[in-house]
């Protein structure tokens, strides 16, 4: 329980360090972009709209910094991230919370596909630690070595330019009305394949690497050797003795890496048109559209947060150590 | 194969003279091995890899066939002898954008890996060694640091500099990468600073900075190195696709800007592979020798790891089998 709390208290500390810099970045930094383009769009923004504008920005010279954070909170708390200036005048908020699910549902079965595939290779690798499973490091190495994006335009030439297997952009078919019926959510999947497909391969080998290592150190371990001495099947002690505690790290580390495959799947949407989040603050970026820009990060901090949250707590129930300290 | 080959050559050389030789090995001649880390196989990949793109680094402008801004007639040509990779849509020579594109490549990694590296050594050595609140703060301070996913914030960061050049975006990537280095670090010299070399050192009346510099730092050497090494591979990538999504100028040439280029234009569906392929094979390269050269780390400092570098016909040669519970230990007679 003692960690637990703790855990939650530095979720609540890196949530208010997030948001915090997220206040900040537009302030510090010399230039002032936005005066700009609220010039720009003069008289399409209504004075309530311009108001919270100037609040997240900080345009507002006759409030002291205070005065201007205090202010920037309870625009958050009332879930006011400003309006887009693309997309005028829909809110940030909207837009993000429309691109959100298609993220979470990308990132999530890739990444517990990659994770679990990763720590089952990695398992055999270990076991079978200096016979041919050996070579397949450096292959996953050279897949992990790749960038994300890279690795999205070599499967679209592949598998959607020459080959036609699959298509090369967007998320769903568009002549389709989205709604939990079979065959929007086979378009769905279909469309989502080699996103997927991408961010497994380039995650996957983070996980066999971490795997394989922690087998190699836990098998010496005297656990395992009396496992052995008690003359268990092989297959038992690997699976019931030595993976068991060489998989701890692996739920830990899930959690660390958890920020950076985040990140690599942004750009795989980049990559597929994909209409996540990554894709929102891809087009964010390259029209300046600084609002949506400022409410896809803070979003996607978020959720990486509570994604971290969740894996601390499976943590916490697959090792009961942790529940022991206090 | 080539670890294979070299150590049973290595042993069968080192062999073949014991056996003749009928005085026994004096335990004073053996030395510690010097260089045992170039001797790794796959760190020795690693080091020449950097080595070939460091080279290109330096010299890239000067032996470049054609200027890589310079537009020509022959659009969008596949590779030829004129152009060894082939031309974009305004006839630009690709080889040329490549090599001249390294130099920014490896500048933005070094500045962002040397920077990130300061200040993860900093947070992290003083971290473990001061304890109590400081290390509380400092620890709190660089698992914030960990969780917020770094590559949106550098996107946010990069997009609204006015300028966002090679440089300004190798200093914020030092200044947002450098956490994971500063917690492994922590957790290195809390196991170090109540060892009894650092203990005697106290005894005797050190001060507080020497005894991290002189006793604590040398003992991290490898953790920074490998620490190091893992940054600048982050760095190549975050830059590489800052410029693919088009935040850098793209009037800087690195790999990025290629692909950048190539994603504007279509090269995907005109099946102009030879303008998208070797720009990313050279970013898998670099990631693969710096994660080559992490390797060779890791088996340095960790022995359990190195014995797995043994191939598995030179183990079944001296009737081991590999199996788990067991690690095999083979002594390499030297004399």
């Amino acid at each position: 329980m003692k960690f637990l709390a703790r855990r939650l208290a530095f979720y609540a500390l890196t949530a208010w360090a997030a948001i915090t810099m997220n206040f900040f970045v537009p302030r510090l930094l010399p230039g002032d972009p936005v005066t700009a383009l609220i010039g720009r769009m003069q008289g399409r923004i209504d004075s309530n709209a311009e108001h919270s504008l100037r609040v997240l920005f900080g345009l507002d010279e006759n409030t002291s910094m205070w005065e201007q954070y205090v202010q920037y909170w309870g625009l958050l708390l009332k879930g006011d991230l400003g309006l887009s200036f693309t997309h005028f005048p829909t809110p940030v908020a909207q837009i993000v919370t429309q691109s959100l699910p298609w993220t979470v549902g990308l990132v999530g079965v890739a990444t517990i596909i990659a994770f679990v595939v990763g720590t089952l290779i990695g398992t055999a690798i270990g076991w079978r630690r200096g016979t041919w499973a050996d070579s397949l490091l450096p292959v996953s190495t050279f897949f992990s070595a790749v960038p994300y994006f890279w690795l999205g335009l070599i499967t679209i030439t592949v598998f959607a330019v020459n080959l036609r297997w699959f298509p090369s952009n967007g998320s769903y078919d568009r002549g389709l009305l989205p709604g939990l019926t079979w065959e929007f959510v086979s378009s769905v999947g279909y469309y989502g394949f080699l996103p997927a497909l991408t961010v497994v391969l380039s995650s996957v080998a983070g996980w066999i690497l971490g795997m394989r290592n922690m087998m190699v150190t836990v098998s010496s371990e005297d656990y395992v050797t009396v496992a052995h001495a008690k003359g268990l099947p092989s297959r038992q002690v690997v699976l019931g003795y030595a993976a068991r505690n060489a998989v701890l790290p692996q739920v830990s580390s899930f959690a660390l890496s958890l920020g950076f495959v985040v990140g690599g799947t942004l750009i795989m949407e980049m990559v597929f048109s994909y209409q996540g989040i990554g894709y929102t603050l891809y087009q964010a970026v390259s029209t300046h559209d600084y609002p949506l820009m400022q409410g896809c990060f803070l979003v996607i901090t978020l959720s990486v947060l509570v994604a971290n949250m969740v894996a601390d707590f499976v943590y916490v129930a697959l090792d009961p150590r942790t529940r022991q300290e206090s | 194969m080539t670890t294979s080959t070299t150590l049973s050559a290595a042993s069968a050389a080192s062999v073949a003279p014991a056996a003749t030789d009928p005085v026994p090995v004096v335990p004073a001649r053996r030395r510690a091995p010097r260089l045992l880390f170039v001797r790794n196989a796959k760190a020795l990949t690693g080091l020449a890899l950097l080595g070939l793109f460091a080279l290109l680094a330096i010299v890239g402008p000067w032996i470049t066939p054609y200027d890589p801004s310079q537009v020509s007639a022959d659009l969008l040509q596949a590779p030829s002898p004129a152009h060894w990779l082939g031309t974009d849509h305004t006839g630009r020579d690709i080889l040329s954008q490549i090599i001249v594109g390294t130099r920014g490549v490896m500048v933005v990694g070094l500045v962002a890996g040397v920077s990130a590296t300061v200040v993860g050594v900093i947070v992290g050595v003083t971290a473990g060694f001061i304890g109590g609140i400081g290390d509380e703060t400092l620890s709190a301070l660089s698992n914030v640091f960990l969780v917020i996913p770094q590559l949106p914030l550098i996107i946010i960061i990069a997009a609204q500099l006015p300028s966002a050049g090679g440089l300004t975006v190798a200093l914020v990537i030092g200044a947002t990468g450098w956490a994971w280095g500063a917690r492994v670090l922590r957790a290195q010299t809390l196991s170090l600073r109540r060892r009894d070399f650092v203990e005697a050192a106290r005894a005797n009346g050190e001060r507080t900075w020497r005894l991290v510099l002189a006793e604590v730092l040398p003992n991290l050497t490898a953790v920074i190195a490998s620490g190091f090494v893992g940054t600048v591979t982050f760095a190549v990538l975050s830059q590489v696709t800052l410029s693919f999504i088009g935040i850098t100028p793209v009037s800087e040439w690195n790999w990025g800007t290629i692909l950048f280029w190539a994603q504007n234009n279509l090269a995907l569906q005109r099946g102009a592979w030879w303008w998208f392929v070797p720009a990313g094979a050279c970013i898998a390269l670099l990631g693969m020798a710096l994660t080559l050269v992490n390797f060779g780390i890791d088996e340095f400092v960790n022995p359990r790891l190195r014995s797995t570098g043994l191939h598995a016909r030179s183990l079944r040669r001296r009737g081991i089998r590999p199996r788990v519970g067991f690690t095999p230990v083979v002594r390499e007679e030297k004399s």
